[in-house]
């Protein structure tokens, strides 16, 4: 006859444990397709694995580090894949000396890498002007460099696939440094420095009040168009190092097929990893296990004979499960 | 609601002026800028680009965005053409039925399982485009020239390229549907303000839900004008026409928040983008600069920039007024 108080708690129980389960849902998704390709994918436990999926990860993590930072002020960056392009344009540029000669190979490469990223973070820093002085939705501020900064960057190359074979400037894409390839040193360290902001620093604490409620940081004194400025500027200078890292791997520079698509892979794995997307608050370990989780996704079931095209929809399907199980998570 | 409405009509007058503006350069400095054949040629190739304007403006003014409309355009296309041995009927049937249900599944999605419209159309961009590789095993298909099916691209009637009036009568019918009635006065008061629209009893979630099928079957169609008048379906093609037909919406007038918006400033928008490729075309004719054809999107991305920093001006004006 204890039916009034008892029921309660195996109730509570129950829905604690589920709350870990969505809380953590993404990680626990990562961990079951590791285990599900050990034991079904041939050959998957080997460093070599290992590198491929992390080189091609790399720049989705590099770009998406930027695009959470975006996303915790409840903004938006489509621009990401352009100024992929427009650094990848222009670097080439200047260490081939097509723009301006240096004739030592080191400083050339080294004022091609500053002026490329740099270039990227200017725009990313137009962008937040754009969206704070004249308080325009960031989808549409982000969505005017979008459809411009490619053809800026083909204008610069006038449309020419630029081919190099420059050593000095491949090994950010193609060097190792302890056996590990250096865009994949370069992705943990922007997402060591990009967490710990997050968590620990000012900055990181103003960026998701921002996101929370932007009325209420502006009230309490929070510099909010400075703040969203210099975001979309990271966002930028994030985009610069990954587009520097596509031509290098490719050994050439189009700027017609640099960063396509990028924003798309770039939300996609900040959505999958568990960040709001409203804003407010923001994972970037998560961003990294959902990009992780969507390339691992791809890697399973093209190593396994499923075509792409299927991969694609897995994609889809995982995006909206992902997203809806983070609101289930919240109600 | 009233402020808004005037910022609408001197946006909406803006893009005509415009539009009117770019038509006169043109006349005016190149010789064969009204020829019968250029205009058809222009209408024809942005009739497409129109269709898919017009659902995403409906989309639009409730609040929301389609960002999948060019991956189910070239899905439409690929369907339409493994049809088009079937005729035109049933090639077109095809392509707009392909367009719906991934409309159908957006409204789904967005409405049942409240998933932004941002990130339920970025899952459907992926999943039309993977659906239409599918289909198209990975390369374009051919369409049938023994049946009717390429009239519908490449015919003409009345002197106007038939995808032409496919626009026409779609905007019209979209502009009675706006104005004249229930539903789209519902539209835009989802737009305006949708938990007071909901207050009111309005059939917000049902409003929704079709602005999404709408966009989906208005893109589909897009797709079968594709492929009848390239005369394949194109898996690959669409990349970027939502963004394009964002840009249009823009220009028009459309704002982006919902709420306000106009049918017809928006087919003046799509005619508009248009024509910069057009003139930039001439432009390069006329042998005085060569502009490479790259230079269009950074044309287009200043334009759209230059409308939104007005329209922005124009509301902040309007607020402190």
């Amino acid at each position: 006859m204890s039916t009034a108080t008892t029921p309660n708690l195996p109730a509570a129980k129950a829905f604690d444990y589920k709350s870990i389960m969505l809380k953590n849902a993404s990680l626990l998704a990562f961990l079951a397709l590791v285990v599900f390709n050990m034991i079904y994918t041939n050959h998957f436990i080997s460093i070599q694995t290992l590198n491929v999926n992390l080189t091609q990860v790399a720049t989705i993590v590099i770009v998406g580090v930027g695009m959470t930072l975006v996303i915790a002020t409840g903004g938006i960056d489509l621009s990401v894949g352009s100024m992929m392009a427009i650094s990848g344009a222009i670097a080439p540029l200047i260490f081939l000396g097509t723009a301006v000669k240096i004739s030592e190979i080191h400083l050339a490469v080294a004022v091609a890498m500053v002026v490329a990223i740099g270039l990227a973070g200017a725009f990313g820093w137009f962008n937040g002007w754009l969206i704070t002085r004249f308080r325009i939705q960031p989808i549409i501020a982000t969505l005017v460099l979008f459809i411009a900064g490619r053809g800026i960057a083909q204008v610069s190359t006038n449309g020419n696939l630029q081919p190099f074979k420059v050593p000095e400037f491949q090994w950010i894409g193609l060097g190792r440094w302890l056996g590990v390839p250096v865009q994949v040193v370069i992705m943990v360290l922007l997402v060591i420095a990009a967490a710990w902001v997050l968590k620990r620093s000012l900055f990181g604490r103003q960026i998701l009040a921002i996101g929370g409620n932007e009325n209420a940081a502006r009230l309490s004194g929070i510099p909010v168009a400075s703040v969203k400025r210099w975001v979309y500027c990271i966002s930028g200078l994030c985009s610069g190092i990954a587009g520097l890292v596509v031509i290098a791997i490719n050994s050439s520079s189009d700027a017609n097929l640099v960063g396509l698509g990028m924003e798309l892979d770039a939300i996609a794995a900040v959505a999958v990893g568990g960040t709001v997307l409203n804003g407010g608050r923001a994972t970037i370990t998560g961003t990294l296990i959902g990009a992780l989780i969507i390339q691992l996704v791809r890697y399973t079931l093209l190593s396994n004979g499923v075509p792409d095209d299927v991969a694609k929809l897995v994609k889809a399907l995982l995006i909206v499960v992902a997203v809806w199980l983070q609101r289930q998570g919240r109600s | 609601m009233k402020k808004s409405a005037i910022l609408s009509a001197l946006s909406s007058q803006g893009v005509l002026i415009a539009l009117a503006l770019l038509i006169l350069f043109g006349w005016l400095r190149y010789d064969n800028f009204l020829d019968p054949f250029n205009i058809t040629s222009v209408l024809r190739y942005n009739s497409m680009f129109a269709l898919v304007a017009l659902g995403m403006c409906f989309v639009i003014m409730t609040g929301g965005i389609d960002l999948s409309v060019g991956s189910v355009a070239a899905l439409g296309s690929v369907v339409s053409a493994l049809l088009s041995s079937q005729g035109m009927l049933i090639g077109t049937l095809g392509g707009v039925a392909a367009g719906l249900c991934v409309g159908i599944i957006n409204g789904f999605v967005i409405v049942k399982l409240r998933i932004l419209p941002f990130i339920a159309t970025l899952a459907a961009m992926l999943a039309a485009n993977g659906t239409a590789l599918l289909l198209a095993h990975d390369e374009s298909v051919s369409v049938s020239y023994d049946g009717t099916f390429v009239n519908l691209g490449q015919g003409d009637l009345f002197g106007l390229p038939v995808p032409a009036w496919i626009a026409v009568i779609a905007y019209i019918i979209g502009w009675i549907v706006l104005n004249f009635t229930a539903s789209g006065r519902t539209v835009l008061a989802v737009g305006g303000n949708e938990d007071a629209s909901r207050l009111m009893g309005l059939s917000v979630d049902r409003v929704k839900f079709m602005v999404y099928v709408l966009s989906g079957g208005l893109s589909g169609l897009a797709g079968v004008v594709l492929a009848s008048q390239f005369g394949a379906g194109q898996p690959i093609e669409g990349v970027g026409w939502e963004l394009f037909a964002i840009a249009s919406v823009v220009v028009g007038g459309t704002l982006l928040t919902g709420g306000v918006g106009s049918v017809g400033a928006t087919l003046a928008g799509v005619m508009l983008l248009g024509l910069i490729f057009n003139v930039l075309n001439f432009e390069n004719g006329l042998g005085w600069i060569s502009l490479s054809a790259y230079w269009q999107s950074v044309i287009r991305g200043l334009f759209l920039l230059a409308v939104v920093i007005l329209q922005s001006r124009l509301t902040s004006k309007e607020a402190k007024a």
